[in-house]
């Protein structure tokens, strides 16, 4: 199966041997196909489709993007909105095929965006972290071993057996992202600037970002800040329409956006 | 390098380079296997959380369901001894496909807004369904006993054949659920015609009656074209007759069953890709 082979890198299809490059898109484009009018029934659609007139309107959400991540590198995705970040996002963290091109990841990706979107109410807190980090592809007992880990991270303290629906916002936001930091991925996406609980929590996600950018972790951080981009990345790509309109030195693709 | 260490078994994911789909859906799913279990967990604890009787509920609903059908059908078919068994056997077959099907079907919807942020097998939705089913199933099945312990029916060591029939069911049913969630992906109005259709589906089928009701003129292939006729009398024989079911039902049974997982298995894990663009 070639999803757990290594790595072959001599695979004749342009790839240079990198051996550091943790994320390689090539030539990747993603189309969405919007009919023009929405056919909602089967029959509709089979009356239509037998007529000819199924109708699709192109719409590329991503246009031949090339981009090679180093491992460790904060790299910065700019653009406007509908710019095709999230797109990017998606391809990278294999929830959509790419239409055209190449996509070679190497090992987990992790996006760290809506924290907690898996959590089920009437499950305690303790279930929920279970359910969560299944979905996060970890094996059971692999979240035994860092369950009293979350539980000190996420400070949720006597309210771990109690259903979820009692917990405040920011409870189940702190451990949502307890859960899902609790094992060092790969790759860390972070879409937005995290803000979750108090300045005394936000910290310490500050601190534990810290680490797993020391031990290695890749991050790809979306923002429209981008002061913020300035100070932690190294790179930046500025997304427009769906194509690559510059990619290099943070500063610089800042200063281009900013400019254009 | 130091702090290369924990990434030394990496796995490399490379779009151009993936296995045919149905492969790659089957390896996931194995990988996941402790998702699958944790999605059932969840259906059936957070289902019956609330509720006094709790788990207890799997086994009152169906009997419940059946004292019903009993007190109202059992003057119209007296000719069939020992109704209440007849009638709860092919109706715990019967809920166990429609529920799991349709509740594939939902999942999918539900998890529809997760496949959208994180990759997982696209099938563990359905899978879990049946899973839920399956243990709702074998707890109905106390209550069945029960039952023929009341009425005073034989329980014979063909009853120990079970599991064949039940993994058939399960085989058929995730096939089927499979099928009509990847329709319902692309025609949301498949869920809804497919209650209608489960309706209809449940009244041509022999479970609430005896199967010589239907004129003989007919009868042959009228039934034989219901692959669900097959699965239930399977499922039915065991319990109610004592017996094991006629090898040439078996063989048509299981043939069904496993080709409908096959078909259902590869068109959905073809289309899986094409999930994430829809909606």
């Amino acid at each position: 199966m070639s999803l757990l082979t290594a790595p072959d890198t001599q695979t004749g299809l342009g790839l240079p041997a990198s051996p550091d490059a943790v994320i390689r898109l090539e030539n990747v484009s993603v189309r969405y196909r919007v009919p023009t009018e929405r056919i909602g029934t089967f029959k509709e659609y089979a009356i239509r489709h037998i007529q000819g007139r199924v109708r699709y309107q192109d719409f590329w959400a991503l246009r031949g993007i090339n981009l090679d991540i180093q491992q460790g590198e904060i790299f910065g995705i700019i653009g406007r909105n509908g710019a095709g970040k999230s797109t990017l996002l998606k391809v990278i963290s294999r929830v959509l095929a790419p239409t055209q091109g190449r996509v070679w990841i190497k090992g987990r990706v992790s996006p760290l965006l809506e924290l907690g979107a898996g959590f089920h109410p009437e499950l305690t807190g303790r279930e929920n972290i279970f359910l969560n980090g299944s979905l996060l592809g970890h094996k059971r007992c692999e979240i035994d071993l860092k369950l009293d880990e979350i539980l000190d991270f996420a400070e949720i303290g006597a309210f771990i057996d109690t259903p979820l629906r009692t917990y405040s916002s920011g409870m189940a936001a702190r451990l949502g992202f307890a859960v899902a930091t609790a094992w060092q991925p790969e790759t860390l996406i972070l879409d937005e600037v995290l803000a979750v609980g108090d300045e005394a929590f936000q910290a310490k996600c500050q601190a534990r970002m810290e680490t797993f950018r020391n031990n290695g972790t890749t991050t790809l951080l979306v923002t429209h800040n981008m002061d913020v981009v300035r100070l932690l990345c190294r790179r930046a790509a500025w997304l427009d329409h769906g194509s690559l309109r510059a990619l290099g030195a943070a500063d610089e693709v800042v200063k281009a956006y900013q400019a254009g | 390098m130091k702090h290369l260490e924990p990434f030394k078994k990496a796995s490399i994911y490379d779009s151009a380079q993936r296995s045919p789909a149905a492969l790659e859906e089957l390896f996931g799913v194995f990988r996941y296997r402790d998702l699958i279990h944790q999605l059932i967990y969840r259906d059936i604890v957070a289902r019956y959380k609330r509720s006094v009787l709790g788990i207890a509920w799997t086994m009152l609903n169906p009997l419940g369901t059946m004292l019903v059908l009993t007190i109202v059908f059992s003057q119209l078919f007296h000719t069939v001894e020992g109704y209440p068994t007849y009638v709860l056997s092919g109706l715990l077959a019967w809920t166990f496909f429609a529920q799991t099907t349709n509740s594939a079907m939902q999942q999918l919807v539900w998890g529809s807004a997760l496949l959208h942020r994180i990759y997982m097998p696209r099938t563990v939705f359905a899978i879990s369904a049946i899973g839920t089913g399956l243990v709702n199933l074998i707890f109905s099945l106390f209550p069945l006993i029960l039952l023929m312990v009341i009425t005073a029916m034989p329980i014979r060591w063909s009853i120990l054949f079970l599991p064949v029939p039940i993994l058939l069911l399960a085989a058929y049913a995730l096939g089927i659920g499979l099928l009509f969630s990847t329709m319902a992906v692309y025609f949301p109005d498949v869920a809804e015609m497919y209650q209608v259709v489960l309706i209809a589906w449940m009244y041509l089928t022999p479970i609430i009656y005896p199967q010589d009701i239907i004129p003989e003129t007919y009868r042959g292939w009228f039934l034989s074209l219901n692959p669900m006729y097959y699965l239930i009398q399977i499922f039915r024989i065991p319990i109610y007759e004592g017996s094991l079911p006629p090898w040439p039902m078996l063989g048509i049974g299981a043939g069904i069953a496993f080709t409908t997982l096959l078909f259902g298995w590869i068109v959905f894990s073809r289309k899986a890709d094409e999930f994430t663009y829809r909606a």
